[in-house]
């Protein structure tokens, strides 16, 4: 898993969090998972303004497989949406961690990025689960 | 521990992500299921299925057997190599498997069952063999791969036998020709022109490599799931099963009536069912809401539930998602499908969704 960036942080629910700096961050899901998926063909985008609870389901991605659920890593308000996701829902595929963004959010309390996974820890569970 | 196909080893060398599927180990795509999916629809593709079985039925009653054992009349085949799509019916009018036959002489008939039912399917073959003069031989030695698409008949043809491929090139679709083991058959499960080809195991491999080589695109069965559903065919155990009869199952086409002397096993129940106005339709749905329909989803008619989607899924011709679905009699053009909660509207249509490449959508 050398393609797990170390300047995210992670759940254990497969999505990534990218701390802006400005009490934001912006949520994708992770490579792992978009490999996991296969081909995506929708993605269904949660509202601008909308107040997300950290565990709570906020968006679906769904691929020829399966549809599945993104939770929403953090507390806060959706400030942005990937609106280019709507038509082309491959870009998930393509660039997980980049232009594969889903949502932006800011957040109620930054010190709840302390929950979630490093790299190395997000790594060690993939590694399990594929036992 | 899943069986495996004389190929296995070869998929996973070409990146074949290995799936359980009928009890065996296939490859779900080799890198991207869509690709996959629009090879077979622009060129050509090839899939593995020999985990299919291809079982032998001879005798001097072997006629009789099969006018007997299925809903279809083998009597509609006059020539060697026609082939016949049949479902087999238990005495309730279930569908035990769909297959397809291909007469081969008069004492001499080819069959081709699904994967996951095979054990099954061969008791019950032995079991309505009783009083015929028939030998029921399971052609383990065989491996088969189907190769689907527009190019995909001048792609294989080259890579066969001489006498091959002069018949190959005047075959007929759903005609089947034959050369020592080599068996070539104008079928398939895509919706597109192209061959189902049965090679003895120990050449299967070398055959794969070349139609690779000629520029067939290893698929797997996440795109034949795909290309299937577009093409408006069923998939046993999902569309239609022992409980369902092929009159709710869009398959009355392949019951052959005629003639009425014919005693079919579940012709008696069929005829009960045939006649009642309220039985369910199998019918196609495209959804015009967002989303991607999917098996089992419910459906309804304003409040009242009107039925269930059996397979359902996103079709890359299209663009968007598509479905097989059993409903009550008398609905109209239009339904909603429960996902997730929420309510999203689906036309009503008929089967297929795709022909030759061709969206049959109006």
């Amino acid at each position: 898993m050398s393609n797990t960036p170390t300047d995210l942080r992670y759940a254990k629910s497969h999505e990534w969090v990218r701390d802006e700096g400005d009490g934001t961050v912006t949520v994708g899901i992770t490579e792992h998972a978009q490999e996991l998926l296969g081909d995506l063909v929708f993605v269904d985008l949660p509202e601008v303004g909308a107040q997300l609870e950290a565990g709570g389901d906020c968006a679906v991605v769904e691929s020829v497989k399966a549809a599945s659920d993104v939770y929403s890593p953090v507390t806060g308000e959706v400030t942005e949406v990937n609106e280019a996701l709507d038509g082309a829902p491959e870009t998930i595929n393509e660039d997980a961690f980049g232009d594969g963004w889903i949502f932006k959010v800011k957040l109620d309390d930054a010190g709840e990025l302390d929950n979630l996974l490093d790299a190395d820890a997000y790594n060690a569970l993939v590694a399990e689960e594929d036992h | 521990m899943d069986k495996q196909t004389v190929l296995y080893e070869t998929h996973k060398s070409m990146g074949g992500k290995m799936v359980p599927f009928g009890g065996w180990a296939m490859p779900l795509h080799y890198g991207s299921q869509l690709e996959e999916h629009h090879q077979v629809r622009r060129d050509a593709g090839m899939f593995d299925v020999s985990h299919m079985t291809v079982v032998d039925l001879e005798g001097v009653q072997v006629k009789p057997y099969l006018r007997r054992l299925l809903a279809n009349d083998v009597e509609k085949l006059k020539s060697a190599g026609k082939a016949l799509y049949s479902c087999m019916l238990n005495e309730q009018g279930g569908v035990v498997d769909d297959l397809i036959v291909y007469h081969m002489s008069d004492t001499w008939f080819r069959m081709v069952v699904n994967a996951g039912t095979t054990e099954k399917d061969l008791a019950w073959l032995e079991r309505q063999a009783e009083g015929f003069d028939v030998s029921i031989t399971p052609r383990r030695d065989l491996a088969m791969i189907a190769v689907q698409g527009p190019n995909a008949r001048d792609k294989a043809l080259p890579l066969m036998s001489e006498s091959l491929q002069q018949a190959g090139v005047a075959l007929k679709p759903f005609s089947a020709v034959m050369d020592g083991d080599w068996f070539v058959a104008r079928t398939g499960y895509t919706g597109e022109d192209g061959f189902e080809i049965m090679v003895p195991g120990d050449q299967v491999e070398s055959f794969w490599r070349q139609l690779n080589d000629a520029g067939v695109a290893p698929c797997g069965l996440g795109a034949r799931d795909t290309l299937r559903l577009e093409a408006g065919m069923n998939l046993y155990g999902i569309d239609m099963d022992e409980e369902a009869s092929p009159l709710e199952s869009g398959l009355g086409w392949t019951v052959a009536w005629e003639p009425e002397e014919r005693n079919f096993v579940g012709r008696s129940a069929l005829e009960v069912q045939r006649g009642d106005p309220n039985k369910q339709r199998f019918v196609g749905l495209v959804l015009t809401g967002r989303g991607v329909l999917r098996n089992h989803l419910k459906l309804f008619d304003g409040d009242e539930p009107i039925g269930e989607i059996t397979s359902g899924g996103f079709a890359p011709t299209l663009e968007r998602s598509i479905a097989f679905a059993r409903v009550k009699s008398g609905i109209g053009e239009s339904c909603e499908v429960e996902m997730r909660g929420k309510r999203v509207p689906a036309q009503v249509v008929k089967p297929p969704f795709v022909r030759q490449g061709k969206s049959q959508l109006t």
